[in-house]
């Protein structure tokens, strides 16, 4: 059943340089989102190497779909709709832990196999005879639609049909490739904990920022552009601090950006820092490069690093940073409220010094306690509030827009193009206009 | 029962909140060594600030870069500004060694934080590591232990 079919006419809310106002505001476009966008796609959960042993568990949500991504006992990763078969109660209440051999419901006992499948009934009698095969609760706890586990990075999609992830992530996926590679031994561990930090404002601001170059140097001249003045006014001499390199690059001239480039790709993905970024120029790490020397050799290890992409957006509601080793989730909580997660991970066998950084930067830039965030944050809600004003219905995403662009999905482009932002709205239209799963 | 504080240490950490509820940054900053630290872990319990993630561990180095900030004329996130105040439980002696000139002094909070119409509550205890220097206790290290850390929360943009 849907709550509210798209507009007949998807140009009532997306124009080829224009968004209109309540994709951002409206309960509604929400509610249909999360039927259709976030429904269709294939949509980040966790990373393997949160749920090490067989019946760790970690819950979180897909849209507004309560989810546990749970270790099988052969090594597999089933992803279940957590919530038991019985009455509905959420069965993993933790966000992780370790359920054992069988998911329990915490309200009458009911028992699951870590698939999902229906293991046991307290006094199943009163169920003997009585037609229960035939009801949804005898067919456990529900999976997703599909899961595919990429290099550790475990994903799903809600429905049961659809497009193939290869399909979906395409050459996409060479940012996820070049983060594992970043490490000397190929492997990624979450690590650091993870920066929880609340929004009052719609999940999509937050994935147009990614590829918004043309705010660093305005919205953030009061944190990062402070950070360069009090550097300047240290003693001649002194060693330039690790914050000092991470701050000063988003306060960069126009130029740079321009410079910077982006690319996009079918299906609403793309990144910006196609041929330099704000990540490039940090302090190399001792040790680090004859590691990856070792590892991959010197031309190999070379190209890696020298791949220095600034975020890359995985429609619909992730975001990757390879040379600093974070991931964002924008977790769509309503309309007007989005949970931000920003996790790191360790290079596995590379030197400490790393995820010293990348833990630096997340907590510089990514904290509810972080200047950077809260530049970003007062627009964001400043837009969510002033999006209610009916004096214009439209937002502008028109930056170096091209009529022949939508023809040729990958491409690269200047830097400062929201040529990225428009590839989203695209897709976003596209799959709104799927409508809801229609299930069997 | 830990020893009740001297009334000198006791006045210092009074002193440092007093600072910054009135706002007065520099004030505030000079009772801090130049090698102090501001830490607020992500976790309970957590004894890393380097390798685990933390919502604040800033030297002061980045403290003043803050204070700058909350000055300046283009911090849109202080339009309106914020403001805060503290209630502590009184300071309570958790070590202290007179031949070295330092004391570890710790004291359950209460905070708000506002700006415009919004008032956030936060609540846990912070802990001091104090240092006499030229006869004058200074602060190397404050550590912030909200009790719930782990939340998600919106913009905390002063000091607690």
């Amino acid at each position: 059943m849907s709550i509210q079919t798209a507009p007949k006419d998807m140009r009532h809310w997306v124009r080829e340089r224009e968004v209109h106002r309540d994709i951002f505001t409206h309960p509604d476009v929400f509610a249909l989102e999360m039927q259709t966008v976030f429904t269709h796609t294939w949509v980040y959960v966790g990373h393997a190497s949160q749920i090490p042993q067989a019946g760790d568990y970690h819950s979180t949500t897909v849209g507004d779909q309560p989810v546990v991504m749970v270790r099988q006992a052969d090594g597999g990763i089933a992803v279940l709709h957590n919530r038991c078969a019985h009455k509905g109660v959420k069965i993993a209440g933790g966000e992780h832990g370790n359920t054992g051999k069988f998911f329990r419901c915490p309200y009458h006992a009911w028992t699951f196999k870590l698939d999902g499948a229906l293991l046991g009934i307290p006094l199943n009698s009163g169920y003997a005879q009585n037609g229960f095969e035939g009801t949804e609760a005898a067919q456990g706890m529900a999976r997703v639609g599909a899961v595919q586990v990429y290099r550790d990075f475990v994903f799903c999609r809600l429905a049961a049909q659809g497009e193939s992830f290869a399909d979906f992530f395409g050459e996409s996926l060479s940012t996820l490739d070049n983060m594992v590679e970043r490490s000397p031994e190929g492997k990624l561990e979450v690590a650091g904990g993870v920066l929880r930090y609340m929004h009052r404002c719609n999940w999509k601001m937050l994935v147009d920022n990614q590829t918004d170059t043309c705010h660093p140097m305005v919205a953030h001249e009061s944190s990062a552009g402070t950070a360069v003045k009090v550097w300047k006014a240290a003693p001649e001499g002194t060693p330039k601090p690790m914050a000092v390199e991470l701050f000063a690059p988003f306060v960069s001239p126009y130029e740079f950006f321009e410079g910077m480039g982006i690319r996009s790709w079918p299906h609403g993905h793309g990144h910006t820092g196609t041929a330099d970024s704000i990540h490039a120029a940090y302090s190399p790490v001792p040790g680090y490069w004859d590691q990856m020397k070792a590892a991959y050799g010197e031309s190999r290890a070379q190209k890696i690093l020298g791949e220095v992409r600034h975020n890359t957006i995985y429609f619909p509601n992730i975001m990757v940073k390879g040379p600093i080793q974070t991931l964002r989730v924008f977790k769509p909580l309503a309309a007007d409220r989005t949970l931000v997660e920003s996790w790191t991970f360790r290079l596995v066998g590379a030197p400490d010094l790393l995820l010293e950084r990348t833990l630096m930067y997340n907590r510089l830039i990514n904290a509810p306690t972080s200047v950077v965030g809260h530049d970003d944050l007062e627009v964001y809600e400043r837009s969510q509030q002033a999006l209610l004003s009916r004096g214009r219905d439209w937002v502008n995403i028109g930056r170096l827009y091209d009529p022949a662009e939508a023809a040729t999905p990958t491409q690269v482009v200047n830097g400062t193009s929201e040529l990225q932002m428009r590839n989203q709205y695209r897709t976003w239209a596209r799959y709104m206009a799927m409508g809801p799963e229609v299930k069997p | 029962m830990s020893p009740t504080p001297t009334q000198a240490l006791i006045d210092l950490v009074y002193q440092e909140v007093r600072c910054i509820d009135e706002q007065r940054w520099d004030d505030w900053l000079a009772l801090y060594t130049e090698d102090a630290h501001y830490w607020m872990p992500l976790t309970h319990g957590q004894t890393d600030p380097l390798l685990q993630g933390s919502l604040m561990y800033e030297d002061k180095m980045l403290l003043g870069i803050r204070v700058e900030r909350l000055k300046g004329r283009r911090t849109f996130s202080q339009e309106p500004i914020s403001r805060c105040h503290h209630l502590l439980q009184a300071p309570s002696m958790e070590s202290h060694d007179p031949a070295l000139g330092t004391a570890q002094v710790r004291a359950a909070f209460h905070y708000i934080e506002t700006r415009g119409d919004e008032q956030q509550l936060y609540a846990g205890w912070a802990s001091y590591h104090l240092r006499q220097q030229n006869g004058a206790w200074r602060i190397g290290l404050k550590r912030v232990d909200l009790v719930n850390c782990d939340a998600a929360f919106g913009n905390i943009q002063l000091f607690m």
